[in-house]
């Protein structure tokens, strides 16, 4: 009997704690995506990949630890020829018995192979056009900077409904509006305040609170078909929502309505007399007004996304703008 | 005692004009099988006690082909451009005609599909015609559903007029705060970080090629489950459940598992006079 007896089977082994380290790794995973993802994220996925392997090593000892027995390939020496043949009613049955070396038949490796083959030429086929269709969302995505005119279009301490193409070669579809004030000047240069109209709820156009001055619109022609168009407003009531009646102060502060955050801004950059958009950023809160507003200053994020409070982990990462 | 009146016998002539009429159907039939599978389908048996709320679900497709015959003619004169896309609705609307007509049938008939596809779910629901063994369909179900609201909303940018942008400028903006990939879905259906001349044509596609496209095999899918588990008799039917429990000798010809289903399903139970 080559059986081995119960007594003799070797004694399970006690339970493991590279499961719990395993898991560990994980969390640090998980944690470190959100706080730090250049380091914490990968140490985690190091001690995840080192008790991994050591909790799998450990889970397949007992199959390893007693090396199967290799059997040396034999073959039958063939009859000679010269041998008197088997009466047909004596012997065994015609068919001969599977050679040792045929134990994965032809047939076997036929399917497997033409199901692998139709798996790559599909793959090869549905990658690329898969690619294609998230891909292009995703990269080459950016805000321009934009020429908005002469500083002195923009009167001192004065409200401007200025719309703009962010892509002057898309067109219409590409208008952008932003609220801009004058604020004179800050140490020697000249200061604006410039917000974005999307509200920081699902982002439908605010609107001014107080009178828009339609007869006083004019329109600055730029380079590539870019068309400026302010309208002097005066929104003494600060910003209104038209889709869920959110609200904002003169300074973009959220003050009711079911926005997360303030309004956004836009960087601005003042460059032969003339004032240029640069990118819009995402703010909370400003404090102070005017030139000496200190602002709550955040990456861009899309309306709706907390950028602070406990909030934020639901959104731990942003696509690359 | 009396006597039964003499059968009679069709002329030759008529026998002839039959012949020719049902020719290529018998010709088809007989190199297909396609006729007796349609026959199949549709003369197939059902509980005794079905009534109108078994309607619902036939409603829902006709309302969903309704869409499919009118959105293809639609989109011979759509287009999909920013610039011209509003003209272009404008110009179907009041310049060609009966193209009031077909874009009303299209634009009422998407609430209508909705709306019975909600109808018919509730009757699903509260007939517990989701129970074993048909709980797939009601997952195959669900992806309809899901499909067919995404349908709806790819469907709503395309007049592309202010109502049109600025309901999906909220709907993605909506799906952007999904916790964690919400702001890559909302790139995604943008097309970018921002609405542009991709995204309108980016959800044309969406809506007359791929999500029509899964809604027609999904819809095949669920048929073929309807036909293959019978259709449920309503909860109050006089019938035990069961009651009718033919043993089916289990062959290996493939094709019975088909004809044959579960002895459990309805159109076993109440073929009719049982
Ligand atoms: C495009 C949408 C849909 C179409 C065309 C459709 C079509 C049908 C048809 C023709 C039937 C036959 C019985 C009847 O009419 O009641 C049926 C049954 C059924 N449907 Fe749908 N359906 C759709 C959506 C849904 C949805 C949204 C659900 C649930 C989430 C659902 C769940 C079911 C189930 C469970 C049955 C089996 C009911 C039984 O056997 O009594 N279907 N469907
Ligand atoms: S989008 Fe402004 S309040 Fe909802």
């Amino acid at each position: 009997m080559t059986e081995p007896q119960h007594e003799e089977r070797p004694h399970p082994p006690g339970p493991s704690l590279y499961p719990i380290a395993f898991a560990a790794g994980v969390a640090c995973i998980l944690v470190g995506l959100i706080v730090n993802p250049t380091l914490i994220a990968p140490i985690g996925a190091a001690i995840a990949v080192v008790f991994g392997f050591l909790w799998a090593r450990d889970a397949t000892m007992e199959y390893r630890r007693v090396p199967e027995p290799i059997e040396p390939e034999r073959r039958e020496v063939p009859v000679k020829a010269e041998a008197p043949a088997i009466p047909a009613h004596r012997g065994g049955a015609a068919m001969p018995e599977p050679e040792p070396g045929e134990r994965f038949p032809r047939s076997k490796f036929l399917e497997a192979s033409t199901l692998g083959l139709g798996a790559v030429i599909g793959g090869l086929v549905t990658v690329p056009a898969i690619g294609f269709m998230v891909v292009p969302a995703y990269v080459k995505q950016g805000y321009p900077s934009v020429d908005l005119g002469p500083l002195e279009n923009f009167t001192e301490g004065k409200w401007f409904v200025t719309s703009f193409f962010q892509h002057p070669d898309a067109g219409e579809v590409s208008r952008r509006t932003a609220y801009i004030r004058n604020n004179g000047s800050l140490d020697g240069k000249p200061s604006f305040t410039i917000i974005s109209n999307r509200c920081a709820h699902l982002g439908c156009p605010v609107q001014p609170n107080g009178p828009v001055q339609d007869d006083q619109k004019k329109v600055v022609k730029g380079e590539h078909g870019q068309r400026v168009t302010m309208i002097p407003a005066i929104p003494a009531g600060g910003f209104g929502c038209p889709c869920h009646g959110g609200q904002y102060d003169p300074e973009g502060n959220r003050t009711a309505g079911p926005p997360v955050r303030g309004l956004d801004r836009y960087d601005y950059e003042i460059k032969n007399g003339r004032l240029w958009l640069l990118k819009p950023y995402s703010v909370t809160t400003v404090v102070g007004q005017g030139k000496d507003a200190r602002i709550h200053k955040y990456k861009l994020t899309g309306p709706g996304e907390h950028v602070d409070g406990w909030e934020q982990i639901l959104y731990p990462l942003q696509p690359p703008h | 005692m009396t006597v039964a009146p003499p059968r009679r016998r069709k002329s030759a002539r008529r026998q002839r004009l039959e012949g020719a009429i049902t020719y290529p159907i018998d010709w088809l039939e007989e190199r297909s099988g396609l006729i007796g599978g349609l026959r199949y389908f549709l003369f197939r048996k059902v509980p005794g006690d079905t009534n109108w709320f078994h309607t619902l679900g036939s409603a829902t497709l006709t309302a969903f082909l309704v869409q499919a015959l009118t959105g293809v003619i639609l989109a011979m004169y759509y287009q999909p451009d920013p610039n011209t896309a509003y003209q272009s609705i404008n110009h179907i609307t009041n310049d060609l005609t009966l193209g009031w007509l077909v874009r009303g049938m299209h634009k009422w008939g998407a609430s209508v599909f909705i709306i019975l596809l909600f109808f018919h779910m509730a009757r699903v629901f509260l007939f517990g015609a989701y129970k074993y063994p048909r709980e797939l369909n009601w997952i195959v179900g669900v992806m309809l559903l899901v499909f067919g609201m995404l349908e709806g909303f790819t469907g709503y940018l395309l007049p592309w007029d202010q109502t049109a942008y600025w309901a999906t400028v909220v709907g993605i903006n909506l799906n952007g705060t999904a916790p964690i990939l919400g702001p890559f879905l909302a790139d995604f259906l943008r097309g970018g970080a921002e609405i542009g001349p991709d995204t309108l044509s980016r959800f044309y596609s969406l809506h007359m090629l791929l999500i029509p496209g899964a809604i027609f095999a999904l819809i095949g899918l669920h048929l073929y489950l309807v036909v293959r588990l019978g259709v449920s008799s309503p909860p109050w039917s006089g019938q035990a459940a069961g009651s009718d429990y033919v043993e089916v000798t289990p062959t290996t010809d493939g094709r019975s598992g088909l004809t044959q289903p579960s002895a459990r399903s309805g159109w076993r139970r109440n073929g009719g006079e049982s």
